[in-house]
């Protein structure tokens, strides 16, 4: 398959960095986190639906556009270019894909309606501990008259306070991966919240005993981990995708400043040492536009090189905005490191989105252990 | 042209397939593996083989040497599907190419752009039918990252030129029958605008060569000395003083083939060579610090080539990768050498092996002193570090 975007995904793109431009530019970022950190717009939230991002992945079958990842990520790659606060990642990329990579279709019947409407948010229960591991899972899942009793504690969950259900990750009793959908009002949660870096809002939730019935059990027998699998590589594609963005606006400003910016009488962009420096982060980029594209691809063609894609992808995209951001920063000299222009926005983002679903020197091991070495 | 229906494109293919099968020798199936093994054409070349004397007869006869060039230079006359038909299928079974010629990459495309008819007539059948081994004349030792600073003189002696000078990293000067060159030919002019592109017999009188020994050992690079040769003025390409436009052409092609652009990868990958030197322990290498260099070679790796087929992808959409080839040649050759440093430590000492009957091992540690000079042939990094700031980011100068 060719590595360029159709030309129904550019009209979706188009329409999307109109949108944003219109209704969620990055000074809505700086409103809403001098607003108390508030999470995001709901006001916004319901024109995103109205643009039907929220259907883009739903299958035609549950009324959705089944129009692909590849087409979400072009929506992903401009919300990362404006820093767009919406639950679109948690309650679609992550929620949605549960349920439509899984074979629960009852579940799939009852929700999948509520999440494109945007009426109802799924929010994804995984972390438990501070360097990310999705194999190490404390939190338990047991099962007695057809109803499973939870008891963990997890943490780093996007959106995690206004959710209305959370897709928990546990272990059964045969020491299997299962992943559960509790509603948020369940008996035995409780929630508290953290403001990180990037002044976003992410939610610890603690399972004290909750109830949830067989039939919210969203993974059939032994396949939950396959499941999880899924789940994690379309999240690091799709977050890539979002980077993407975020390293190509930081990347455009750069050098937007180098052409206008003169000391010693001469602007700052003549100089060589910062020339090579831009063009080095351009090359990177390059790089970066090509594994994005490849992942989202792969997602809808349901590739085998999926699990290698995921990785190179989230890895690639890990590296260069760690390097476009700090490059950004210094070259924007004593003004890139005040809170008056954008560039630190980009630079605290970037440091969550780093780190979110494996970091740098997780995916090269994943990398690393897929090839056998 | 006629245009090929699928069924037309089908049939080539079937027919192709039979035909290389059947002309194809054995020994011509596997990959080159010294100097003997190439055949280049002209007056001082051999072959080694008999076998490569029939692949390379038969494939002339086929008039397949360059398979997409006209006909009336001795070409195949192929569509570009059917010559991409022929490359996978020469691919496919491994078949050597018949000839290796510069005349083919470099200065064939330059005469198709460049030359006048009586030019095109007189010098592409030679390239087609291997009868001219072409060399290329343009670094001199005072104009190497400033091509454009060149000092070799073509002075207008009424119905001829008179050259003088010298030229450096001239691959095979010393068996080429022909070398394109450029000369200066206006003194007075700003550098880029008194520059010609002058074709010149290597039989004539003055032309002498010397080879130059690199780091790695022997090398086909010579250096090229002109003292007061003739040069009849019908050797000129294009027009006189614009030779520049010609040069720009031609390096445009080879930062391509440098940073490995449009070739078939047949290395063998990083980590099964970290596999068979290094312990591991169930299967996972036991240094980490060099796993994760080689994860990260091998990550760039598998990205740069997607890198290649996305630009190309674009290409055909009608996007202008023109400038991107510097972006290539940066890339390709900084990864390529970071690559063979890589290698070289991951074989230990046997990574230093110079002279040994362990043939590999000497290979390896020649490749990895060659591979130095990537990042300076063809325009340094920094060179094309600087393209891509002035003509990509359009940064002011």
């Amino acid at each position: 398959m060719a590595l360029i975007i159709t030309e129904e995904q550019k009209l979706l793109r188009d329409s999307a960095t109109e949108f944003l431009a219109m209704n969620a530019p990055i000074e809505q970022f700086r409103e809403l986190r001098d607003d108390n950190y508030r999470a995001f717009d709901e006001g916004l939230w319901t024109k995103l639906v109205e643009m039907g991002w929220t259907a883009l992945t739903i299958p035609e079958e549950f009324d959705g556009l089944e129009f692909g990842y590849t087409g979400l990520g072009q929506v992903l790659e401009e919300m990362g270019k404006n820093l767009t606060k919406a639950p679109l990642f948690s309650s679609i990329v992550l929620g949605a894909t549960t349920l439509t990579e899984s074979s629960n279709q009852e579940l799939k019947a009852a929700w999948l309606t509520h999440l494109m409407d945007g009426t109802k948010r799924f929010a994804f229960a995984l972390d438990e501990q501070t360097y990310f591991d999705p194999t190490s899972i404390a939190t338990t899942a047991k099962k007695a008259n057809n109803q499973y009793t939870l008891s963990g504690k997890k943490t780093m969950i996007i959106d995690g306070a206004s959710a209305d259900a959370f897709v928990v990750v546990a272990k059964t009793e045969d020491n299997e991966i299962n992943l559960f959908l509790v509603e948020a009002k369940t008996a035995g949660i409780s929630i508290s919240t953290d403001v990180l870096l990037d002044a976003g809002t992410y939610a610890s939730v603690t399972f004290d005993q909750v109830k949830v019935s067989e039939a919210n059990r969203i993974s059939t027998a032994g396949q939950g981990s396959n499941l999880l699998n899924q789940i994690l590589n379309t999240a690091c594609i799709c977050l890539s995708a979002e980077m993407l963005g975020m390293v190509s606006e930081v990347f455009d400003q750069t050098i937007a400043y180098l052409k206008e910016r003169e000391q010693f009488g001469k602007r700052i962009g003549t100089y060589q040492a910062l020339q090579h420096r831009a063009a080095i982060m351009f090359s990177e980029i390059e790089l970066c536009k090509s594994v994005v594209i490849k992942g989202l691809q792969a997602i809808d063609e349901k590739s085998e090189d999926l699990d290698q894609l995921a990785s190179l992808a989230k890895a690639k995209l890990g590296k260069t905005i760690k390097l476009v951001t700090n490059e950004a920063m210094q070259m924007h000299g004593g003004i890139g490191v005040t809170d008056d222009v954008n560039i630190g926005f980009y630079f605290k983002r970037a440091r969550v989105l780093q780190r979110l679903f494996g970091d740098y020197s997780y995916h090269l091991d994943r990398f690393a252990r897929l090839n056998k070495y | 042209m006629e245009t090929m229906t699928k069924s037309d494109l089908k049939e080539f293919r079937s027919e192709t397939k039979r035909w290389l099968e059947e002309n194809c020798p054995t020994s011509m199936r596997t990959p080159p593996k010294e100097f003997a093994d190439l055949y280049w054409g002209g007056r001082n070349s051999t072959f080694s083989s008999e076998d490569q004397k029939n692949w390379f007869t038969k494939m002339l006869e086929k008039k397949w040497i360059v398979p997409y060039w006209d006909t009336q230079y001795g070409g195949g006359g192929l569509s570009p599907e059917e010559n991409n038909i022929l490359t996978q299928e020469m691919i496919r079974i491994g078949c050597r190419k018949p000839l290796f010629s510069f005349g083919i990459s470099m200065l064939g495309p330059a005469l198709h752009q460049f030359a006048n008819k009586e030019q095109k007539m007189r010098f592409l059948p030679d390239i087609t039918s291997g009868k001219t081994w072409w060399c290329q004349g343009y670094s001199e030792p005072n104009a190497g990252s400033d091509l454009a600073g060149l000092q070799t003189k073509a002075e207008d002696k009424g119905d001829h030129y008179l050259v003088s000078g010298s030229k450096v990293w001239t691959s095979y000067a010393d068996k080429a029958d022909w070398i394109f060159c450029l000369v200066r030919t206006d003194f007075e002019a700003t550098k880029h605008n008194g520059i010609s592109f002058l074709l010149i017999d290597m039989k004539s009188a003055g032309v002498s060569t010397r080879p130059i020994k690199l780091i790695s050992g022997k090398s086909p690079f010579c250096e090229t000395f002109f003292d007061g040769v003739k040069v009849p003025k019908e050797n000129l390409i294009g027009t006189l003083n614009d030779g520049w436009t010609i040069a720009k052409y031609l390096l445009t092609h080879e930062r391509q083939m440098i940073g490995g652009v449009g070739e078939t990868d047949v290395r063998k990958a990083v980590h099964e060579i970290a596999l068979e030197n290094m312990p591991s322990k169930d299967g996972i290498l036991s240094d980490s610090i060099l796993r994760s260099e080689i994860a990260e070679i091998e990550m760039n790796d598998a990205v740069f080539e997607m890198t290649i087929q996305r630009i190309t992808d674009e290409a055909k959409t009608g996007v202008n990768a023109g400038a991107l080839s510097s972006f290539f040649k940066y890339y390709g050759t900084e990864q390529n050498v970071a690559r063979m440093e890589l290698i070289s430590s991951i074989t230990g000492t046997n990574g230093l092996l110079w002279e040994s009957d362990n043939k590999d091992a000497v290979s390896v540690v020649r490749t990895f002193c060659r591979s130095k000079g990537n990042t300076i042939e063809g325009g340094t990094s920094e060179v094309q570090l600087g393209i891509i700031s002035k003509r990509i980011l359009n940064l002011p100068s």
